[in-house]
């Protein structure tokens, strides 16, 4: 069985919601129907979004680090969405385990936004029915684009590649790999819905020099010790100093 | 969560409606067993019209809760897996079974269905009467179903929740009873007020409760699961955008927590004490119940009104983890 889903390296999100920008301007043009906004130039401006990229400060000054965290549907393996839904608009597909809603039978009454833990499903306040990521279903099955296209708006948006999309069902897919050798976790394992998106963990790079490493210690000209020796901090040449 | 009047309502109406119900058939069923005097078909028949203007307020307000509903006939598909399809079965067939039997008794349509052991006819109000309570029933079940099946609103997952909407539902419906069989002048006003008092009594325990309960929930659900960093100090610097969006204004209440107590002790004292007290009046003196009698009902219908409102804000959705700060 297949499970399309997005593996997200918050080691690489640099925070610049292009994805978001983008997510927006795909599923907004489409034949779905516009995602709208409400007094877009105005005071207090809202709309439909189906991607965020929000910020989280960890630990404490000095010692603090920022975390971009990109949310949106997880296309969950165990979508609590999916049974609360009294019309059968919520679903999950078999083919590939994405999760959409059928915006012609859904009736607006909200409650699967209730059984959703992680808050990604928004109902749009002009079409009046549940909207979520459909992981670009009209992009990545499109025959009109390109092969290498066919991937998901904020897939293909984001800068740093830190957005990756495949099936994690197959162990040798790219997200699959990832997930399995960069640490890949799930958002509120507490539930039980295993999201089908992992995120990849924020990773410190850190080399370790031991002290016999900063000096060489095979310099024949050191051991003659014929030449002045400058101090650690001032540039040294060969031939012209110990080092 | 924040409160939509439209299920407040709905849920409120409804749940006095079936409530006046089990009181017509329970005192038909006792007048039947000899235990109480007999109601007379014309109190049963306006008092099924009563019910029925109830849950069809209820019905109403349910409808302003949809964006779409023109489309409402499809909620009953999915009942194998869905509590809200379920009670939008039961709700129609339900008040399709409240209008038959206020029907039946309207035009003395009343012929025994049968026999039972010792020549007991089963007359077709009682087998209607009886298909009508245990629909009564079934829909506070569902209804409380929709909220208690949502096990990370942990406020709403208990059988609490299905006791409170059974119980509370119940006590209003019984306490209008009372008032309506005061008002037709029909010698059951005793026996409905004194159901009324201890369903309403018995509320006040299951409702506290379920209020100590969730004021000992831990969360199970933090920052750190929710965005999966396992570090003790996590603030959260910006949500994504600074105007609001759905997520900000359908999981919020956006009162103070003052606010919040306050409801809560309107409702404790509107819903349960204030109604308690007058029904108790009424059983112990000699004072007119009619006027009493219909306060008592409005008064505890609007303390079940603060109280569903209340249930509402209490309860808190893990996706507000995610909206702690604008930017």
């Amino acid at each position: 069985m297949t499970q399309l889903a997005l593996v997200i390296d918050l080691n690489v999100c640099v925070g610049c919601h292009a994805c978001v920008t983008s997510c927006k301007e795909w599923n907004t043009s489409g034949d779905a129907g516009p995602l709208v906004d409400q007094n877009p130039y105005d005071a207090d401006p809202t709309g439909t979004f189906f991607n965020r990229v929000q910020s989280f400060e960890v630990g404490e000054y000095p010692n603090t680090e920022t975390v971009h965290f990109p949310k949106s549907c997880l296309h969950c393996e165990e979508p609590p969405c999916v049974p609360v839904c009294p019309t059968g608009a919520s679903y999950k597909r078999e083919s590939d385990g994405i999760v959409l809603v059928d915006y012609d039978k859904c009736i607006g009454c909200k409650y699967c936004s209730w059984a959703c833990p992680y808050g990604v499903r928004e109902v749009d306040a002009e079409r009046k029915v549940m909207t979520k990521c459909t992981l670009c279903v009209d992009r990545i099955y499109n025959e009109e684009l390109p092969e290498w296209d066919r991937k998901p708006a904020c897939v293909r948006a984001c800068p740093t590649n830190a957005r990756l999309y495949g099936d994690i069902h197959d162990p040798e897919s790219v997200v699959s790999k990832a997930i399995r050798e960069a640490g890949g976790y799930q958002l509120m394992p507490e539930w039980g819905t295993k999201p089908a998106n992992h995120y990849l963990p924020r990773r410190k790079t850190q080399l370790t020099i031991r002290e016999d490493e900063v000096e060489r210690a095979d310099n024949p000209l050191k051991i003659d010790s014929q030449l002045p020796k400058p101090g650690q901090d001032e540039p040294s040449l060969d031939d012209v100093t110990s080092w | 969560m924040h409160p939509a009047f439209s299920v407040i309502f709905l849920t409120t109406l409804i749940g006095a409606g079936q409530g006046l119900f089990l009181g017509l058939f329970g005192a038909e069923a006792l007048s039947l067993l000899g235990v109480l005097p007999p109601p007379g078909s014309d109190f049963l028949a306006l008092g099924s019209a009563l019910a029925l203007v109830f849950l069809v307020l209820g019905l109403i307000a349910s409808f302003f809760h949809l964006g779409r509903p023109e489309r409402a006939w499809r909620t009953a598909t999915k009942w194998r897996t869905s509590w809200l399809s379920r009670e939008v079965i039961v709700l129609p067939a339900f008040m399709g079974v409240v209008f038959l039997y206020g029907a039946a008794h309207a035009f003395g349509f009343n012929p025994p269905l049968g026999t039972l052991a010792g020549d007991v006819p089963v007359l077709l109000t009682v087998v209607l009467g009886a298909v009508g309570a245990l629909l009564a029933i079934v829909l506070y079940v569902t209804t409380a179903m929709i909220y208690a099946c949502i096990k990370f609103l942990q406020e709403w997952h208990s059988p609490l929740t299905v006791v409170n909407y059974t119980v509370l539902g119940a006590a209003n419906g019984f306490t209008l009873a009372a008032a309506y069989a005061a008002w037709a002048g029909v010698p059951l006003v005793a026996f409905l007020a004194t159901v009324a008092i201890v369903l309403t009594v018995l509320g006040l325990g299951t409702r506290s409760a379920s209020l100590v309960r969730n004021s000992r929930i831990k969360s199970k659900s933090t920052l750190q699961t929710a965005i999966g960093v396992k570090h003790p100090k996590i603030q959260q610097k910006s949500q994504g955008f600074m105007g609001g969006s759905f997520n900000t204004r359908e999981f919020f209440h956006h009162m103070s927590a003052a606010f919040l107590r306050g409801m809560k002790w309107i409702f404790l004292l509107g819903a349960f004490v204030v109604p308690a007290i007058l029904l108790l009046v009424v059983l112990v003196t000699r004072i007119d119940p009619v006027n009493l009698l219909i306060a008592a009902f409005v008064i505890q219908y609007l303390g079940m009104v603060a109280e569903r409102w209340f249930f509402f804000a209490q309860a808190n959705h893990p996706q507000n983890i995610y909206y702690q700060s604008v930017a």
